[in-house]
């Protein structure tokens, strides 16, 4: 067989392959966002505001409620828990502008 | 030229490439690498901050805490009277939580305080969540229930904040479906919340907004703000952001680590594609000689970066997809789980970006096609005595 059939499909195999994950891909994420339906559900009933990814210490367990991101926060010593605690940027406050101001008496 | 022409050329262009094997297989190998490190960052990040995005769409449009001394306090419950007479507020609810850690399993746990039930037919909760004022019973997260060996009808023990230890009778555990959200929480009755954590009864931890039109929550916001002070309101958008930017860091924090393997790669390809070895000038030469025109070098050369670069970018996204959605991301799994007892035990759903996808593509495979043509064309229109000769 020439090389250049053998090349071309072997790409064709690939891109096959990536239209088969592509389709399965569909199935499911369309089952997914029947389930985040019932995910928004819990959500909205018990009004939570994060999701449970860092749960290591409770300055990472809801990053967009707190402000307050160091180590040894849960007690004296307490080790800093990596990387939950220190690659969570602290939430962005900038849009809600209000600069404070000063009222002359 | 004919297809069949061009079919030559590719021929000649694979058996160039098969004599000198052990150096392009090592070349394609560690191209694949990297489009599988780039790529399964992208699929992660991308799927993670999809995935938020749909799970916190259902959140608070405002929550209102307190500050004092610079960090968050008790807020008063009297102020969700005052803040529901706010024009745009439909209502103010009082949210009661707070962290439990259980030195038992060395986990920390979420309580909270069931404000109401789930909707009918929602299949993420076996049983049922606690009544708003319901005493002595608790619905609890897949994490907490195994790693607490709990079962519907099993009881959970919990020491409250006197000293006291409160049983209380499991009536829900949510289902595997919803561990993102739920894994670690423990949801109670009010009146529990309050006595676990001894809270003083017209205090909670913060209030929940509802707003009618949430373009208007900015301003909703400001007007807490300056009505109260010592409050910070927090929006939907900036919960939703703050997530953006965790997942943004993560995939860094991540991409920084292989950054070495990134530079390594760079080097050697380009090393590999624009010094032309005195082997491949030989060649030139001679294909030069025996009638050979500079177009068909460029194309063998053409087809020499394209069958490494788009063998090697199709390897290394097939596998990217494979490691992610498949395997759970194994090879970052450390790095992005972080020390926690109770780890959420989910399934990313494959949100692909195309976008993503084509950037990588351009990123990878022209370059790597444009640095083998541009020394070859350089060779090429060279005299191919000179060349021979070196």
């Amino acid at each position: 067989m020439r090389k250049s059939l053998v090349f071309g499909l072997f790409v064709l195999g690939c891109v096959l392959f990536l239209a088969a994950l592509g389709a399965t891909s569909e199935v499911r994420v369309s089952h997914f966002l029947a389930v985040s339906r019932d995910l928004s559900d819990i959500t909205a009933t018990l009004k939570l505001t994060d999701i449970s990814f860092s749960d290591d210490a409770r300055y990472t367990r809801n990053p967009s409620q707190a402000d307050i991101f160091s180590a040894f926060q849960d007690y004296p010593g307490s080790i800093e828990h990596f990387p939950s605690g220190s690659v969570t940027p602290p939430p962005d406050f900038s849009s809600l502008g209000a600069p404070m101001k000063v009222k002359k008496r | 030229m004919s297809l069949n022409s061009h079919m030559n050329v590719l021929d000649f262009t694979l058996l160039s490439l098969l004599r000198r094997k052990f150096k392009n297989l090592g070349i394609v190998l560690v191209f694949t690498f990297i489009v599988f490190i780039t790529g399964s960052i992208l699929f992660l990040s991308y799927s993670f901050k999809r995935e938020a995005l749909l799970i916190l769409k259902g959140s608070p449009e405002l929550i209102v805490q307190r500050m004092s001394a610079g960090r968050q306090e008790l807020i008063p419950v009297g102020r969700a009277k005052e803040i529901s007479a706010i024009p745009g507020v439909s209502g103010v609810e009082p949210r009661y939580w707070g962290y439990y850690y259980d030195p038992l399993v060395k986990a920390n746990y979420t309580i909270l305080a069931s404000s109401g039930s789930l909707s009918a037919g929602n299949r993420l909760l076996q049983g049922r969540l606690p009544g708003p004022e319901e005493k002595g019973v608790a619905a609890v997260g897949r994490g907490v229930a195994k790693a607490r060996f709990i079962d519907m009808g099993s009881t959970i023990s919990l020491v409250s904040s006197a000293g006291a230890a409160m049983d209380f009778d499991v009536v829900g555990i949510f289902e595997s479906g919803s561990e993102l959200l739920t894994a670690d929480l423990i949801v109670l009755g009010r009146p529990d919340v309050i006595r676990l954590f001894r809270m003083p009864p017209d205090m909670a931890t913060d209030l929940a907004v509802t707003v009618r039109n949430e373009t208007e929550a900015p301003v909703i916001a400001g007007k807490i703000r300056s009505r109260f002070p010592d409050t910070r309101p927090i929006l939907r958008k900036e919960i939703i952001r703050t997530y953006d930017a965790v997942f943004g860091w993560r995939s860094g924090l991540i991409l920084t680590l292989f950054a070495g393997a990134l530079v390594a790669f760079i080097i050697l390809a380009w090393d590999k594609a624009t010094g032309l070895s005195a082997e491949e000038k030989k060649e030139i030469g001679i294909l030069k000689a025996i009638g050979w025109e500079t177009s068909d070098i460029i194309e063998m050369k053409f087809w020499e970066g394209l069958v490494i670069s788009l063998s090697s970018f199709l390897l290394g996204i097939i596998l990217a997809y494979v490691h992610v959605y498949f395997f759970g991301a194994s090879v970052f799994a450390p790095a992005l789980k972080g020390w926690s007892v109770i780890y959420p035990d989910f399934r990313l759903a494959p949100f692909i970006d195309p976008y993503q996808i084509a950037m990588l593509m351009a990123f990878t495979v022209i370059p790597y096609i444009a640095s083998t043509i541009i020394p070859s064309w350089k060779a090429a229109i060279t005299d191919p005595d000179e060349v021979v000769r070196g």
